[in-house]
């Protein structure tokens, strides 16, 4: 029995995908109210700023393994959940967001202008969340259809992106860089395989054109130029 | 910077009289107290054991009116790098640490050196609790009660030469035992130092307890620095080493970042980390909505130490 039919996914699959997204939220806020022996810690503000940060970096680089995935099982129903999973980086992010300026700066605007302008990390963060926004707003199936194909090149923003978000993490950890250093590996891994496989796509695409064409003096692999 | 010119008297001269010991009469008084506290089995300072009520500690008027953080928050939320990297992994990962037996090895410009026992270094001193504001260069900060003594009754016994312009001190170097000594994420071991007029400052305080308690190993047991006038980094933890210098000497956080983090390090709004504000704090405790406070120069302890740094360039001495 087919388990991976749209029907199935759309039924079965995303509600529970859907769930297991809201654990790690759920989890702080558990911790927030202090139910059922969850806490934040002693720097409560903290726990929150940066558990929603981490969460949202992991859903963005999640988001981007389901292509390659795609790949790997030969099969488009990864696809299904890229939306969902993609939304909810934004939503954690914006939390994020959200956390540093109510309760990390307490809406002290001069200081966070002044964090804008002046702490390079920080300016690198609000990039990476407000080029997010605009592929927040044409997720949707009917701004997909009315921007047709400028939709993909709009959403390859999310490359830049994530070479922002990790950035960001990476540069305001103390000194301990082993942590951000995964991420960028990941990230570099997962950026690494769209290149290697469009490098390959390209050069397939040439030979089956060097077969096809009349192919007196060009040797494989060679670029075809119109004079 | 302050340069002073050399004195021209003796360091003999200038030490207390009561403190002229040879090393061998230092030795011999301190093997004598250990002596009568383990015949009289009635002072349980010296055993080191976590949670252990400190005996005779003398209540002072530091920190009157402050309002000190949780006993869990003070010994959750710690860096300490040593036992991990991450806030709450010193209580996690020092539990099995043993800080006893302990010695301290004394090296430099001092009349004095040589190596001495824990026993040894804290017998003649007097326990007094001391309320301080801790300010970290992570822009949180806390409220501890401290038990120790002033660190300068301690450096002074040692009788250090004119030519002691600095005192360094290191932490224990154990990778076994220290579990995060075995990533280089700092050049192990810790190194931290003092001009020697701040290391006599009567504010500087050797701690040895908090909360009227023996020191958790996540705080630095045996023995720590507080610096409560500089960022928490200064207030180096386990100590194993003072070496007096002439120079001052390199910490571990100015190797790692030389742009980041200075030799004075003096809590300071003015001056900024290079990656972030130090204009306000967060304290540890406040509720989830209350707002940062502002961060004093100084950490609110300019009256008693500005004048160690008047016509100092603090944005370049930072």
């Amino acid at each position: 029995m087919d388990l991976l039919t749209p029907g199935i996914i759309r039924r079965v699959w995303k509600p529970l995908v859907f769930g297991a997204c809201l654990v790690p939220a759920a989890e702080l806020a558990l911790g927030a109210f202090g139910i059922a022996g969850f806490g934040l810690g002693a720097n409560p503000v903290e726990t929150l700023l940066h558990g929603l940060g981490k969460w949202g970096l992991n859903f963005l680089l999640i988001t981007l393994s389901v292509t390659p995935l795609s790949w790997i099982v030969r099969a488009a129903w990864p696809i299904r959940f890229r939306r969902m999973l993609g939304l909810f980086s934004f939503a954690y992010l914006t939390m994020h967001f959200l956390v540093y300026l109510i309760l990390d700066q307490g809406l002290a605007w001069s200081f966070i202008l002044e964090d804008i302008g002046e702490r390079p990390y920080i300016t690198v963060g609000m990039a990476a969340l407000a080029l997010m926004l605009p592929l927040a707003l044409t997720s949707t199936r009917r701004a997909m259809r009315r921007l047709k194909r400028r939709w993909t090149a709009l959403h390859k923003l999310i490359y830049p992106i994530a070479i922002l978000a990790v950035w960001h993490f990476w540069w305001q950890v103390k000194q301990d860089w082993r942590e951000p250093l995964i991420y960028a590996l990941v990230l570099a891994l997962l950026l690494g395989s769209r290149l290697i496989r469009r490098q390959r796509l390209r050069h397939r695409a040439e030979q089956s054109r060097a077969h096809r064409g009349p192919a007196i003096g060009l040797r494989r692999g060679q670029t075809r130029t119109l004079i | 910077m302050l340069i002073r010119r050399p004195s021209d008297i003796r360091p003999s001269e200038i030490t207390d009289k009561d403190l002229y010991l040879t090393r061998r009469r230092f030795l011999r008084g301190a093997a004598a107290t250990a002596g009568v506290l383990i015949a009289g089995g009635l002072d349980s300072r010296l055993a080191f054991a976590r949670g252990e009520r400190l005996a005779d500690v003398n209540k002072t008027a530091y920190g009157k009116g402050e309002t000190p953080n949780s006993y869990e928050d003070v010994t959750t939320y710690n860096n300490f790098y040593e036992f991990g990297t991450g806030k709450s992994d010193p209580s996690r990962n020092a539990g099995d640490f043993n800080p006893s037996p302990w010695s301290v090895r004394v090296s430099g410009e001092a009349e004095v050196t040589g190596e001495f026992t824990l026993e040894d270094i804290l017998a003649p001193h007097a326990l007094e609790e001391r309320i301080y504001r801790l300010r970290c260069v992570e822009a949180w900060s806390m409220v501890i009660p401290w038990v120790g003594f002033p660190l300068g009754d301690l450096l002074k016994r040692f009788r250090p030469l004119s030519s002691a312009r600095y005192v360094e001190f290191r932490t224990l170097y154990d990778p076994k035992r220290m579990p995060g000594q075995r990533w280089p994420v700092l050049d192990w071991p810790y190194v931290e130092g003092l001009r020697i007029d701040e290391a006599v400052h009567p504010l500087t305080l050797m701690a040895v307890g908090v909360y009227g308690e023996v020191l958790p190993n996540q705080n630095g047991a045996p023995m720590r620095l507080v610096v409560p006038w500089k960022y928490g980094f200064k207030s180096i933890k386990s100590i194993d080493k003072i070496i007096f210098r002439e120079s001052p000497p390199k910490s571990s956080w100015m190797k790692a970042a030389p742009n980041e983090y200075g030799f004075y390090a003096n809590v300071n709004p003015e001056v900024d980390h290079p990656r972030w504000s130090q204009k306000r704090e967060r304290r540890i405790g406040a509720g989830v909505f209350d707002s940062k406070v502002p961060t004093k120069k100084f950490n609110g302890y300019g009256e008693q130490v500005a004048s160690l740094y008047s016509g100092m360039d603090l944005a370049r001495h930072f």
